[in-house]
C-alpha cells in the first residue's frame, strides 16, 4: 500500500492555514481556518487512478445488478419459494429483485460518494452570511408601501365594509363543515341495541355456533370450555346472521357472543348466575374498552383477558374488570332453552355493547 | 398570430450576449432567455454546506419520502381501495374460498402475483418506518445542538408537523390492507373517538359512514393516505427546504467559523456528488432490507372480521407511545346525568398530542427565557446546555418508557414477565422515570463541562509520567492547541435573568409580574449557579499556564 509517497508532496509543503492571526494576549481567539490537509490521492496519481478505478467499477457493478433484476423478473417463478440460511423460506422473486435492485442502486451511491470522496476537491470554503432581517431602510420602505395600499383601500377608514367582510369570512367556512353532513347518519340509538333485540320471550333466538354453524344445548359446551356464538333465524332475518349479508360485519361487532360454562357453585355474582342457564353465562366478546374482541380465556380463574390492550375481566363475577383499562363490565346475555332444547336468547344485553360513548346511559 | 411572427423575422437580435461557446452554453442561454436560469444558479451553484455526519438524517428523511411517493404511486396502480366482497380465489393457497374485501384481495395480488410487487409493498412499507425515525432522529439532533433557536423557530414548527403527518399516514396506509391487524387498528380509533365527549358519537358516525365497521372506512382513509396528506407534507417539506436553504445550514464552532460564515465545501461538484450519492445508498439498503425482511405480512393475519383478533396486535413503533397510554391507562368512566365520560380512553387521547406538542413549543420557550433576540448560526454542544439537553433526555425517556407499555404483551411473553408488573411499572414510571433521567443527564452534562475546563486550562493527559527531584511522581499533562483551545470556548453562557430590586431609588415598591417572577425563577433554573459550570477565562488560563506550569 505505501509507496510513491515523495516527502517533498507532504502537506506542509503545499499548503498554509488562511486565517485570522490569533491575538497575542487570548490564547481562546479563533486562529481562523486550518490549512487544507492534502489527502493521498491529491498528491499521488497513482492512488488517484485507483480510486478512479474503484468508482467506475461500482458503476459497472450497479449495471450488472440491473441486468440481474430484469433476468429475475422475466425467468423465476413469483410462487418460487426457497431456503436461504439465515433468512428461513422466502420468495426467491422477492430475494431476487430486492438484493439486484439494492445492489444496483447502493453501488451508484457508494460510487458518487466514493468519486466525491477521493477525488473531488476537499478544499473548504468560507462564505459570508447575511442577516435574515432586511435593513431599516427597508422596512421602513415597505412599511410606507403597505400604509400607502392600506389608505387606498379604505380598509381601515370605512368600518362597516371592514366589519361586514370580516363577518362573512367567518361564518363562509360553515358551509364547507355543513357538506361533510351527509358523510353518514346520525347515531340516534343504533349503538344501543343488537340484533338480539329482535328476540322476545315468545320469539327466542337460538345461539348458533360460530365454528359449526349449529344451534347448540348446554349440555354440548363442556365445564372451563370457550365457545363462540352469533344469532341464529329471527323473525326479521329467518336464514339467521349470515357471512354473505351485507351487514355482516356491522352485526358480527355487536353481536358476537362468547359463552363459557362454569359450576354453578363457582359463580359469585348471583345476578349473572340468574342470566344464565345451568351455569352456561353467554357473555359479549367485544370489549368495553375500545371494542377489540376478546378471545383469552383462562378456565381455571375463569379471566378473560382482551389481547389488545390487556383489560381482564372476571367471568365467574358478572365480567366485573380486574384489571386494565376498560372502565365496566361486559355485557351480559340472558339465557334459556327452547322447547327442543336449545339455548336461546329472550332479549337483547341488559346495557350497550362495545366500547362507551357519551350518550350512554347505563 | 403566425402572421405576426413571421413579420419579426428580420429584427436586430434582442440579445448582445456574445456567441455560445459550445451547445451546452447555448442550451444554457436558450433556457436563461426564459427560466432565468444564470441568477438563480449564480447564489447556488456553489453555494456552501457545511460538513457533519449528523446532517445526513435529514436528508434521509428526504430520500424516504421520495421513495414513499415513487412505490406509492406504484401501488395504487394494482390496489383497490374499496370493502367490496369478494371470494378470494389466488395463488395464496391458504385463503382461497374465503370471503375478503377487495382492499385485501388486491393486497394480497400485489403479494403474490404481480412480479416485483410484493417488494415494491415491502419498500414502501420500510420507508415508511425509516422516514419517521429518520425524522425523529433528525427533530432530536436539532433538539440538542439548539439549532431551532432563531431564525430557524419556524422551520423548528414545520419540521414538528412533518413529524406528525408522518404519525398520521403511516397509521393510515397501515389501515388500508383491511387485514386482522389493521381493522384492529381501525377499531381502536373508533373506541378512541367515541370515548369523546358530546360529539364523539357523531363523529364516528360520519367518518365510518354509519355503525363501524361500515363499508366507506378504507375509501375514505385512501384519499386521505396517498391524497390529502400527502399533499400537504409536499407543501410543507418544499417550505421547510426553502427555509434550510435561505437560511443555511447552521455549523459546529471551530477555527474560522463565526456566526457570520458558513465554513464548507460547494454544492456543485462536492455535495451533489455526496447527497446525490447518498439518495441511492438510502434506496438500496432500503431495498436489500425488503429482500430479506418481511415487515407486515397480511396473508398471515388474514382479512379483517370484528369478531377476531390476534395476540401481540401492535402497532407500527411510532404508534407505540400512544398504545402504551391507552394500555397503561387505568379505566375510569363517569356515568351521571344519563352520559358516559370515558376518561380511560379519552385522558391518552389528549394525552397524545400534548406530548408532543410539548416538544413543539419548546424553542418559543426557550426563546422567552432568555430573551435572546440574536441569530445563531454555530451549534451548541448538547453538554453546553445541560437543561435542554435534560429536558430533551427525559421527553425521549418518557417515550420509551410508553413504548414498553404499548409492547407489554410482547415482553411479558419474550422475558417471561407478567403483564400486569410491567403495565404496574409503565404507570409509576411515566412519572418518576423522566424525572430521573433528567437530573441524570444534567449532572453528566455539567461533568463533562467539568472535563472540558480541566482540558482547557491544565491541558491534555499526555500518558508520560514524570519523576521530580524530590520524588514525587506526575503526569505531564500537554498544553492543547490554539485551535482546540478556542473550539472548547467558544461557546455562550447566558446570565441567569436578574429581577429588579423590590424597591426603585425612591425607595417605591416596584410592581414585578407574575410572569416576570416565573421567567426569573426558570433563568435560574437553567442558568443560574450549579445549573452551568463557568467557562473558563482567558484570564485564568494565563495564570495558570505562565506560572509553575503542569501539576
Amino acid at each position: 500500500m505505501s509507496h510513491d509517497m515523495s516527502d517533498d508532496k507532504l502537506p506542509a509543503d503545499t499548503a498554509e492555514g488562511h486565517g485570522e492571526v490569533a491575538a497575542a494576549d487570548n490564547p481562546f481567539a479563533d486562529p481562523g481556518l486550518p490549512a487544507h490537509e492534502v489527502r493521498r490521492t491529491d498528491i499521488d496519481e497513482r492512488a488517484a487512478k485507483r480510486a478512479e478505478r474503484h468508482v467506475s467499477l461500482l458503476f459497472i457493478v450497479s449495471m450488472l445488478a440491473t441486468v440481474g433484476f430484469i433476468a429475475s423478473y422475466v425467468s423465476i417463478d413469483p410462487d418460487k419459494i426457497v431456503y436461504i440460511f439465515p433468512l428461513g423460506h422466502i420468495s426467491a422473486m422477492n430475494f431476487a429483485l430486492g438484493m439486484t435492485l439494492g445492489v444496483a442502486l447502493f453501488c451508484i451511491g457508494a460510487g458518487a460518494v466514493h468519486w466525491a470522496r477521493t477525488l473531488m476537491s476537499d478544499v473548504e470554503h468560507p462564505a459570508e452570511r447575511h442577516p435574515i432581517e432586511a435593513d431599516d431602510e427597508v422596512r421602513a420602505d415597505v412599511i410606507e408601501q403597505f400604509k400607502t395600499g392600506a389608505g387606498e383601500s379604505g380598509f381601515g377608514r370605512r368600518k362597516m365594509i371592514r366589519n361586514t367582510l370580516i363577518g362573512s369570512m367567518a361564518l363562509v367556512p360553515l358551509s364547507g363543515v355543513m357538506l361533510l353532513r351527509d358523510l353518514g347518519p346520525l347515531p340516534e340509538k343504533s349503538l344501543d341495541s343488537t340484533a338480539w333485540s329482535e328476540a322476545t320471550p315468545a320469539m327466542p333466538i337460538q345461539l348458533i355456533n360460530m365454528n359449526t354453524n349449529e344451534p347448540m344445548k348446554a349440555e354440548d359446551i363442556g365445564i372451563g370450555s370457550l365457545t363462540f356464538a352469533m344469532p341464529g333465524p329471527s323473525a326479521l332475518r329467518p336464514n339467521g346472521l349470515q357471512e354473505s349479508d351485507e351487514d355482516f360485519q356491522q352485526q358480527i361487532a355487536k353481536d358476537a357472543l362468547m359463552l363459557i360454562r362454569i359450576q354453578p357453585e363457582d359463580i359469585k355474582d348471583a345476578q349473572s348466575a340468574a342470566l344464565g342457564f345451568e351455569g352456561v353465562l353467554a357473555y359479549s366478546k367485544i370489549c368495553t374498552h375500545v371494542g377489540c374482541p376478546i378471545s383469552l380465556y383462562e378456565q381455571q380463574t375463569h379471566h378473560a383477558l382482551c389481547p389488545c390492550h390487556q383489560s381482564t375481566f372476571d367471568l365467574s363475577d358478572g365480567a366485573r374488570v380486574i384489571f386494565g383499562p376498560a372502565g365496566h363490565p361486559l355485557p351480559q346475555l340472558k339465557i334459556s332453552t327452547d322447547s327442543l332444547g336449545y339455548l336461546v336468547a329472550t332479549g337483547d344485553f341488559s346495557h350497550p355493547v362495545g366500547p362507551s360513548f357519551w350518550e350512554r346511559s347505563e | 398570430m403566425s402572421s405576426a411572427s413571421t413579420s419579426g423575422k428580420q429584427a436586430a437580435p434582442a440579445s448582445t450576449r456574445a456567441k455560445p461557446a459550445n451547445k451546452a452554453e447555448a442550451a444554457a442561454d436558450y433556457l436563461d432567455g426564459r427560466l432565468g436560469i444564470y441568477s438563480l444558479a449564480k447564489a447556488n451553484l456553489r453555494k456552501i454546506f457545511p460538513d457533519h455526519w449528523s446532517f445526513m438524517l435529514g436528508e434521509i428523511c428526504l430520500y424516504t419520502f421520495i421513495i414513499i411517493i415513487l412505490t406509492g404511486v406504484y401501488l395504487t396502480l394494482f390496489f383497490k381501495p374499496s370493502m367490496g366482497e369478494v371470494i378470494y380465489n389466488g395463488s395464496y393457497a391458504p385463503l382461497n374460498g374465503i370471503r375478503v374485501s377487495e382492499a385485501y384481495a388486491s393486497t394480497l395480488d400485489i403479494s403474490f402475483e404481480v412480479r416485483g410487487g410484493l417488494l415494491i409493498r415491502q419498500i414502501h412499507h420500510w420507508a415508511a418506518i425509516v422516514f419517521v425515525a429518520a425524522m425523529f432522529v433528525h427533530m432530536m439532533r436539532v433538539f440538542f445542538t439548539g439549532a431551532f433557536r432563531k431564525p430557524r423557530e419556524i422551520n423548528w414548527v414545520f419540521g414538528f408537523l412533518l413529524l406528525f403527518l408522518g404519525f398520521f399516514d403511516g397509521f393510515l396506509g397501515y389501515s388500508l390492507p383491511d387485514d386482522l391487524l389493521s381493522g384492529t387498528g381501525i377499531r381502536f380509533m373508533e373506541g378512541a373517538i367515541l370515548a369523546v365527549p358530546l360529539v364523539g358519537t357523531y363523529i364516528s358516525f360520519f367518518l365510518f359512514g354509519g355503525q363501524f365497521p361500515g363499508t366507506d372506512i378504507v375509501p375514505r382513509f385512501f384519499t386521505i393516505h396517498v391524497l390529502l396528506i400527502p399533499g400537504i407534507m409536499l407543501g410543507l417539506l418544499v417550505a421547510h427546504l426553502i427555509l434550510v436553504f435561505y437560511h443555511k445550514h447552521t455549523q459546529w464552532a471551530g477555527p474560522g467559523k463565526t456566526e457570520k460564515n458558513v465554513v464548507g465545501m460547494p454544492l456543485m461538484p462536492v455535495y451533489m456528488a455526496k447527497a446525490g450519492g447518498f439518495f441511492f445508498l438510502v434506496f438500496g439498503i432500503i431495498a436489500a432490507m425488503s429482500a430479506i425482511a418481511s415487515v407486515n405480512p397480511v396473508w398471515a393475519y388474514g382479512p379483517y372480521r370484528p369478531d377476531q383478533v390476534s395476540t401481540d396486535a401492535q402497532p407500527d413503533w411510532y404508534m407505540g407511545f400512544a398504545e402504551g397510554l391507552i394500555r397503561v391507562m387505568p379505566g375510569w368512566e363517569i356515568r351521571a346525568w344519563g352520559h358516559t365520560l370515558n376518561l380511560g380512553v379519552f385522558i391518552p387521547l389528549m394525552l397524545f398530542p400534548l406530548v408532543l406538542a410539548a416538544i413543539a413549543a419548546y424553542p418559543f420557550i426557550e426563546g422567552w427565557i432568555t430573551g435572546d433576540k440574536r441569530e445563531h448560526h454555530i451549534l451548541d454542544r448538547p453538554r453546553n446546555a445541560p437543561v435542554r439537553t435534560g429536558l430533551g433526555a427525559a421527553w425521549i425517556s418518557l417515550y420509551l418508557v410508553l413504548l414498553t407499555g404499548g409492547g407489554n404483551d410482547l415482553l411479558a411473553t419474550h422475558f417471561h414477565l407478567s403483564l400486569n408488573d410491567i403495565t404496574y411499572f409503565v404507570r409509576a414510571g411515566s412519572f418518576i422515570v423522566p424525572v430521573v433521567v433528567f437530573f441524570i443527564t444534567k449532572r453528566w452534562c455539567l461533568g463533562l463541562q467539568r472535563r472540558d475546563k480541566e482540558k482547557v486550562l491544565h491541558g491534555r493527559e499526555t500518558g508520560v509520567i514524570k519523576r521530580l527531584p524530590h520524588g514525587e511522581f506526575v503526569e505531564v499533562h500537554a498544553q492543547l492547541p490554539q485551535d482546540k483551545l478556542h473550539t472548547l470556548t467558544a461557546h455562550e453562557q447566558y446570565e441567569p435573568l436578574e429581577l429588579p430590586a423590590e424597591v426603585d431609588e425612591n425607595g417605591v415598591a416596584r410592581k414585578v409580574g407574575l410572569i416576570t417572577k416565573t421567567r426569573a425563577k426558570i433563568s435560574e433554573g437553567m442558568f443560574g449557579e450549579g445549573n452551568q459550570i463557568p467557562k473558563p477565562t482567558a484570564e485564568e488560563h494565563k495564570e495558570i499556564t505562565s506560572g509553575h506550569g503542569h501539576h
